[in-house]
């Protein structure tokens, strides 16, 4: 019997689990699935939640839905990994030793990292939205809120949904727009970065999208701390904006196991080859979704488009065969622009977001880089296709590799 | 791509300005790079960085993040943006010849 351990049963650890359940031979190998935490969470329904578009209902499942037997789940939080005996022990006591490894623990947010911002005024006058215990203390913010400066700030990159906050500041002004407060609030987008996002031309659409909404970008403000009596937050090279409400997405890292494991680098995500996904120091171990250190976008469909090669390359390695370099970087993206609409990008490790239409060339029906009803309503639908077809690993009628047809070069 | 002469040699540099091929990079360049960065010069902590970030991107292929470099010269973020004013990660790879950071995707 061989032994397979996914450590961590998040999207990417639940998907890949239901993969080989499907196609693996399960009398030659026992899956273990490892986490403390028994509720499965819809991460994109955290953008809604503070708008109140989504109930927190609507985000959460038990994780037993979607692992059963002859998976066996264990309710219970890694502590270490040692790579050279090849055993993973756990915080019950429990230790597990394993043939090959996959490291799905994804990452999350820190907002103890930056002096002032987990003080006093946390769940106050400062809030996020990245777990669903903020976005819910953020929804009962906004019910209440009078209006005045909403400044919204990243700490630093890369985080898991590098468009979260984007979609955030946009759903923002929608919502203040109609509850008819809009013009007594101001947005300002506080950002490490030199523009709206991370590329080209999707940082300029972006810039001059949120620019028509009456949203100030504050760019290259990598923040060193939050003055939460004085709510005002302070740049290193000393800019200071002043608030009245903060909406932070704090440092993202790994799991602190993989640093106690020396498996990770400076932010605890784990080295990996980035075309293949197995470890740069340990041939059996695999990292999957946003653990690991590959430079593709930290998000749900990227880990989704990454398993789907996964599998079958895995098993191929496993016999003996040579790992294929498959994974492409394929991340693609829906974001919310607010008033009914959304836009969407697609993109990989070569390729920068354009313009153009997905998935069928010239028809679409969704539009990338190009506001539109439909793409709203596919980001809606999106949670339908989570819940019953991705998580459970069945196929979802998209492309894994990246595609150049259907988009123009601008 | 463009053929740009920086310190009387010309080498290829993007349209952001980043030079191309890190072997084509010289410490003169630096001092050039750096002066169109508004850092009239180059004092041994400037050089520890950029010495830091070259090596950095020879094992690894890229220009370091700003947490890499901190991790890895043990000079505090805060002295880093007096050093390299403004997005000094992205401003100390320039002048090290690499490609912009990575770091966020
Ligand atoms: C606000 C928000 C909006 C988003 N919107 C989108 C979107 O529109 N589209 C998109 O594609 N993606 C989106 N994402 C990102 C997406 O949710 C993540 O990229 C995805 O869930 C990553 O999957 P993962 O399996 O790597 O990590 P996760 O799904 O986060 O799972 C990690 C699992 O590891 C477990 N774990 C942690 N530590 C340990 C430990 N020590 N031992 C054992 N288990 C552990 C956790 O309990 C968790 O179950 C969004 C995220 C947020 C926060």
């Amino acid at each position: 019997m061989k032994k397979l351990v996914i450590l961590g049963a998040g999207t990417a650890g639940t998907i890949v689990a239901n993969r080989f359940k499907r196609v693996m031979d399960l009398d030659e190998w026992q899956i273990t699935l490892v986490d403390p935490d028994p509720i499965h969470y819809y991460q994109p329904g955290f953008l809604f939640i503070p708008f109140g578009m989504y109930t927190k209902k609507e985000v959460i499942k038990p994780k037993r839905d979607y692992i059963s037997a002859p998976l066996t789940l264990i309710q219970s939080a890694v502590e270490e990994v040692d790579p050279a005996q090849r055993l993973v022990r756990l915080a019950n006591k429990q230790t597990l030793s394993y043939d090959y490894l996959i490291i799905a623990t994804g990452t999350d947010i820190h907002p103890e990292e930056t002096p002032g911002m987990a003080e006093q005024e946390w769940g106050k006058s400062i809030h996020s939205f990245y777990t669903l215990e903020t976005s819910l203390k953020l929804n009962q913010m906004l019910h209440n809120w009078e209006g005045g400066r909403l400044v919204v700030n990243v700490v630093e990159n890369p985080i898991k949904c590098p468009v979260a906050p984007l979609e955030f500041i946009m759903l923002a002004d929608w919502h203040f727009h109609k509850h008819g407060k809009r013009d007594r609030v101001e947005i300002i987008y506080a950002t490490p970065l030199s523009g709206a996002f991370t590329k080209p031309v999707a940082s300029r659409m972006l810039g001059e999208l949120l620019e028509r909404k009456n949203i100030l970008v504050e760019p290259d403000f990598m923040i060193e701390r939050v003055e939460p009596d004085a709510r005002k937050i302070v740049s290193y090279d000393e800019r200071e904006i002043e608030y009245d409400l903060l909406v932070t997405i704090p440092l993202n890292k790994g799991a602190e196991f993989i640093a106690r494991s020396g498996l990770g680098n400076e932010l605890n995500y784990v080295p990996v080859d980035q075309y293949t996904l197995r470890s740069k120091a340990y041939d059996n171990i695999f990292v999957l979704g946003d653990a690991s250190d590959a430079p593709a976008s930290k998000a749900g469909a990227t880990a989704h488009f990454s398993i789907d090669l996964f599998t079958e390359n895995f098993l191929r390695y496993v016999e003996g065969h040579e790992l294929k370099p498959y994974f492409d970087g394929h991340a693609n993206c829906f974001i919310e622009t607010g008033f009914g609409k959304g836009l969407m990008i697609d993109f990989n490790y070569e390729q920068e977001p354009l313009p153009g239409r997905y998935p069928l060339p010239g028809i679409g029906p969704l539009t990338l880089l190009e506001e539109s009803e439909f793409n709203h309503w596919g980001k809606l639908m999106f949670r339908w296709m989570y819940w019953h077809l991705l998580l459970k690993g069945m196929e979802v009628p998209l492309p894994s590799e990246m595609s150049m047809s259907g988009k123009r070069l601008v | 791509m463009v053929a740009k002469t920086i310190a009387g040699k010309t080498v290829e540099v993007n349209e952001e300005g980043f030079m191309t091929n890190p072997n084509e990079w010289t410490e003169d360049i630096a001092v050039e790079i750096a002066k169109e960065e508004g850092i009239p010069e180059l004092t041994a902590d400037h050089w520890k960085i950029i010495h830091f970030c070259r090596q950095s991107a020879g094992t690894s292929g890229k220009a370091p993040t700003l947490r890499q470099i901190t991790t890895g010269t043990g000079i505090s973020t805060k002295e880093l943006f007096t050093l390299f004013p403004k997005g000094p990660a992205k401003k100390v790879a320039r002048i090290a010849g690499l490609g912009k950071p990575e770091g966020c995707v």
